[in-house]
C-alpha cells in the first residue's frame, strides 16, 4: 500500500516516460592517463595498481597465444575479454578476496586477479586430467571454490538469481561478505536477471550486479537489444541503487565498485552497476564480426584501451616504468607457451570420471553402464584413444 | 536439381515459405541481419524486410511468448531457439502454453502457426551446453509435434510441411549435419509428411530405428553388420510426436528385433516409449528384447565425448546381441 498512500493525486491523464531519469556516465581518466579537472583518483595503493595492471597484460597475452591456438586446432574454443579488462579486473579488485564471484564467461581477469595460476588456465581449456571441470565444458568455463568463483555455465543468465540467493546465505551469515555477478547487456534480457533484482531488492540481498555493458551480443548491437537507455535505468524499478562507470576507465570501475561494495554489505542492499564498454574482439573463436560492424567502429573503440590508459597513468604516477613493461610482456609470453605447451601434452580424464559427480554417490544404475561401457572400449581400443590407454594402467 | 547443404535447404525453404505466405516470420537472437550465428536466416531480413525477419532481445520466454501471442493472432512465426541447450527458459510457454492453447479454449483460440527451429545434438565438441537432444522432455506434451530431418532434402519439406501444418511444431535441426550432409534438393516448394516413418533400407534380420543425425550413425552400423551376414532394415522415425507407430511395428513383425538408438540419456529417452508400445505391438513376434543404444545417464561431457555418445560400434555390438540372443 505504500505506494499508493504515498502517490501524489492528479487530474490530468500525465503520462511520463522515464525521459526524467538521465543517467550519467561516472569517469576519472582521460585517455592519455591523466585524470579529468577536478576528478579524485580512489585510494589505491600501488601495490593493488600494479597488481590489477599486471592482471591486464597476463590477460591480453594469455587471450592473443589462446585465440591463436584455437586457430592451429590445439583449442576446440576461445573467448577473448579484450578490450573489457579494466571493468572486469578494476571491479574484482574493489572486493575483497573472500567476496564470491559469480560470472558469465568473459571474466577470465577477475579469476586470474584472484591468483588462479596460468597453469590452472590451461588445464581447464585443454580439459585434461587436471581440469577440476574434469574436461567435461567447453574452453573457458573454469571455477575455483578456493579463489570463490563459481564454475562458469554457458546458459545465460541463470548465475543472477542465484548471486542474490548467494549474497543472501552470506548476510544470514554474517560474515560482511558479498557477491558479485557479472553478465553483459545481452544476458540482462533474460527473465532470470529481472527475477533477480526484484528478489534481491526485495530480500536486501548484499549483491552486486555488474553489468558489462560492451555494446554487442553476438552480432546483435545494444540498441536492438533494449529501447531504452541501456540496463541501469532497471534499477529504479526494482528501487535499487545504481550507477553507470565508464568501463575502460580503471579508476572509475574501482572507485565505483568499492563503493557499491560498502552499500551492500553496510545496508544489505543490492546495486546495480553498468560498466560501458566494448567487445574488440570477436563474440568468441566462432565468430568473425565483420559480418555486422564496421572496421572503423573498432578502430574508434581500439583508440579507448582500457589496458593502454591504466599503463599511462601508472607510467605518470612512476609505479611502473616502460623496462619493467618490457620484461613482464616477455616473461609472460614465455610462462604462457611453455605452460601450455605442458598442459596439452597432459593425459584426459579417465573413462570412469565419465559417471562422477552426476549424484554425490554413482547410482548402480549409471555403475552398470559404465561396466559395460568399459567393457566396450577394451574390445575397440583403437576407437578410443582418449580412454583406453588410461584403462591398461589401470584408469577405470 | 540443385545440390544443397543442410543448411542450405533450411534456408532455402523458409525463404519458399516466406515468399509464398506474407503472414510468415523469422526471428529469434541474432537471427536478423546477421542470418542467425549458424546462417540459417541467412538474406531472408534483405529480402522481406525487418518486420518480418528480424533480431529479438536475448530472453528464450519472450521470443516464444511473443510467438505465440502472433500465431494466435492468425500470423506463422517460425522462432529460432539459438541451441535446442537454450530452449529450457521457454519451456512453460511451450509446454503451458503453445501446446494447450487449443485444449484449453475448446478451439476458440489456437497457435497451430508457430513454428520453433533448434539445432540440437552433439558431435561437435559442444560440452553441457551445446550438444543435448532434448526432444522427450517435449514428447511428454500432448498438442506439440516434433520433427527431425537427417538430410537436406527432408529438412526443406518437413520444415515447409511444418510451417503450414495447423499445430505448433518443435523442428530440431541436427548441427553436426548442417554442413556435413549434402544432396539433392528440388528447387520447388514441397513438403514431406509430418508423423510418417521412412523406410529407408528393408531388410529382414533385424530392425534399427533412430531419427536425425543418428540415422547416419545407424546406417553405418547396418553395412558393418550385412558384412557380417546379417539383414537390417533401417527406419527414420521423422516425427517423434505424433510417431509412426505402423511402419515400425510391421517392421519388426517381419524382422523379430528391434533396435533404437538416440544421442540423449539412456533413462526416460523416447527409446522406451518405443520400446514399450512395439513390446505391445509385437510381443508374440519378438525374438529378443529391444535394444536401446543412447547416450549415458549423465550430462553431456566434452573430452570423452566420443566414449559417451552411441556410435556405429555400438549399434554393431546391440545389433549381435539381439541376434544372438
Ligand atoms: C539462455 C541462452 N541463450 C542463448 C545463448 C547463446 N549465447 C551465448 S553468448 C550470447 C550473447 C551474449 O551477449 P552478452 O550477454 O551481451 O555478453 P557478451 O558476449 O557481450 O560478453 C548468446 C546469445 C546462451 N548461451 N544461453
Ligand atoms: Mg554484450
Amino acid at each position: 500500500m505504500t505506494t499508493t498512500t504515498a502517490s501524489q493525486v492528479i487530474h490530468e491523464p500525465r503520462f511520463m516516460d522515464g525521459d526524467e531519469f538521465h543517467i550519467a556516465t561516472f569517469a576519472l581518466l582521460q585517455q592519455d592517463g591523466t585524470l579529468f579537472e577536478g576528478a579524485r583518483a580512489p585510494e589505491l595503493g600501488r601495490e593493488t595498481a600494479r597488481r590489477i595492471y599486471h592482471t591486464m597484460v597476463l590477460i591480453r597475452v594469455l587471450d592473443e597465444r589462446m585465440l591463436a591456438a584455437q586457430r592451429q586446432g590445439r583449442l576446440s574454443f576461445y573467448m577473448q575479454c579484450t578490450g573489457e579488462e579494466a571493468a572486469v579486473i578494476g571491479s574484482a579488485a574493489a572486493l575483497d578476496d573472500d567476496d564470491m564471484i559469480m560470472a558469465q564467461y568473459r571474466e577470465q581477469g577477475a579469476l586470474a586477479y584472484r591468483g588462479f595460476g596460468i597453469d590452472e588456465f590451461m588445464n581447464q581449456l585443454f580439459g585434461n586430467a587436471e581440469d577440476y571441470g574434469k574436461g567435461r565444458q567447453m574452453p573457458i568455463h573454469y571455477g575455483s571454490a578456493k579463489l570463490h568463483y563459481m564454475t562458469i555455465s554457458s546458459p545465460l543468465a541463470t548465475q543472477i538469481p542465484q548471486a542474490a540467493g548467494y549474497a543472501y546465505g552470506q548476510k544470514l551469515d554474517g560474515q560482511g561478505r558479498c557477491t558479485i555477478t557479472y553478465f553483459g547487456e545481452g544476458a540482462a534480457s533474460e527473465g532470470d536477471f529481472h527475477a533477480a533484482l526484484n528478489m534481491a531488492a526485495v530480500h536486501r540481498a548484499p549483491v552486486i550486479f555488474f553489468c558489462r555493458n560492451n555494446g554487442y551480443a553476438i552480432s546483435t548491437p545494444s540498441v536492438e537489444q533494449f529501447a531504452a537507455d541501456g540496463v541501469a535505468p532497471r534499477a529504479f524499478g526494482y528501487k535499487m541503487h545504481v550507477i553507470r562507470v565508464d568501463g575502460n576507465d580503471v579508476l572509475a570501475v574501482y572507485a565505483a565498485t568499492r563503493e557499491a561494495r560498502r552499500i551492500a554489505v553496510e545496508h544489505n542492499q543490492p546495486v546495480l552497476i553498468e560498466a560501458m564498454t566494448y567487445r574488440l574482439a570477436a563474440h568468441s573463436s566462432s565468430d568473425d564480426p565483420s559480418g555486422y560492424r564496421s572496421k572503423k567502429e573498432e578502430a574508434l573503440w581500439r583508440e579507448k584501451d582500457p589496458v593502454n590508459r591504466m599503463r599511462l597513468w601508472m607510467l605518470a604516477q612512476e609505479w611502473w616504468s616502460d623496462d619493467e613493461e618490457k620484461t613482464l610482456q616477455e616473461q609472460l609470453r614465455r610462462e604462457v607457451l611453455e605452460t601450455m605447451k605442458r598442459a596439452e601434452k597432459r593425459p584426459p580424464p579417465p573413462l570412469a570420471s565419465l559417471v562422477e559427480d552426476v549424484y554425490a554417490e554413482v547410482p548402480a544404475r549409471l555403475q552398470e553402464q559404465l561396466d559395460a561401457l568399459e567393457a566396450h572400449v577394451r574390445r575397440h581400443p583403437e576407437a578410443y584413444p582418449k580412454s583406453a590407454p588410461g584403462l591398461d594402467q589401470g584408469g577405470a | 536439381m540443385p545440390t544443397m547443404n543442410l543448411l542450405q535447404a533450411i534456408n532455402n525453404a523458409l525463404d519458399i515459405a516466406m515468399e509464398s505466405d506474407p503472414r510468415v516470420l523469422c526471428f529469434g537472437e541474432d537471427v536478423g541481419g546477421f542470418g542467425g550465428v549458424f546462417r540459417a536466416t541467412s538474406h531472408l531480413q534483405e529480402k522481406y524486410g525487418r518486420e518480418r525477419c528480424f533480431n529479438t532481445p536475448l530472453v528464450e520466454q519472450g521470443i516464444i511468448g511473443f510467438a505465440n501471442g502472433l500465431a494466435a493472432q492468425g500470423h506463422k512465426p517460425v522462432a529460432e531457439i539459438q541451441f535446442a541447450d537454450y530452449i529450457f527458459p521457454a519451456f512453460d510457454q511451450i509446454v503451458n502454453e503453445s501446446a494447450k492453447f487449443r485444449y484449453r479454449s475448446g478451439s476458440l483460440f489456437e497457435v497451430g502457426g508457430l513454428t520453433i527451429r533448434a539445432p540440437y545434438g552433439g558431435g561437435i565438441s559442444g560440452g553441457l551446453y551445446h550438444s543435448q537432444s532434448p526432444e522427450a522432455y517435449f514428447a511428454h506434451t500432448p498438442g506439440l509435434k516434433i520433427v527431425v530431418p537427417r538430410n537436406p532434402h527432408q529438412a526443406k519439406g518437413l520444415l515447409l510441411a511444418a510451417i503450414r501444418d495447423p499445430d505448433p511444431v518443435l523442428f530440431f535441426e541436427p548441427k553436426r549435419l548442417y554442413r556435413a550432409s549434402t544432396g539433392e534438393v528440388p528447387e520447388a516448394d514441397y513438403q514431406l509428411p509430418l508423423g510418417e516413418a521412412e523406410v529407408i533400407k528393408e531388410g529382414s534380420d533385424v530392425t534399427l530405428l533412430a531419427w536425425g543425425a543418428q540415422v547416419e550413425v545407424t546406417e553405418k552400423a547396418a553395412e558393418l553388420a550385412e558384412k557380417e551376414g546379417i539383414s537390417c532394415e533401417v527406419i527414420d522415425l521423422r516425427s517423434i510426436l505424433p510417431w509412426d507407430v505402423e511402419t515400425v511395428a510391421q517392421s519388426v513383425l517381419k524382422t523379430g528385433r528391434l533396435v533404437i538408438s538416440h544421442e540423449a540419456p539412456l533413462t526416460g529417452g523416447f527409446a522406451g516409449e518405443i520400446a514399450a508400445t512395439i513390446a505391445e505391438r509385437c510381443f508374440l513376434y519378438l525374438e529378443s528384447p529391444i535394444q536401446r543404444v543412447t547416450g549415458l545417464d549423465t550430462p553431456f561431457p566434452l573430452t570423452l565425448e566420443k566414449e559417451y555418445l552411441p556410435n556405429h560400434l555400438k549399434i554393431v555390438e546391440a545389433i549381435k546381441a539381439s541376434i544372438d540372443f
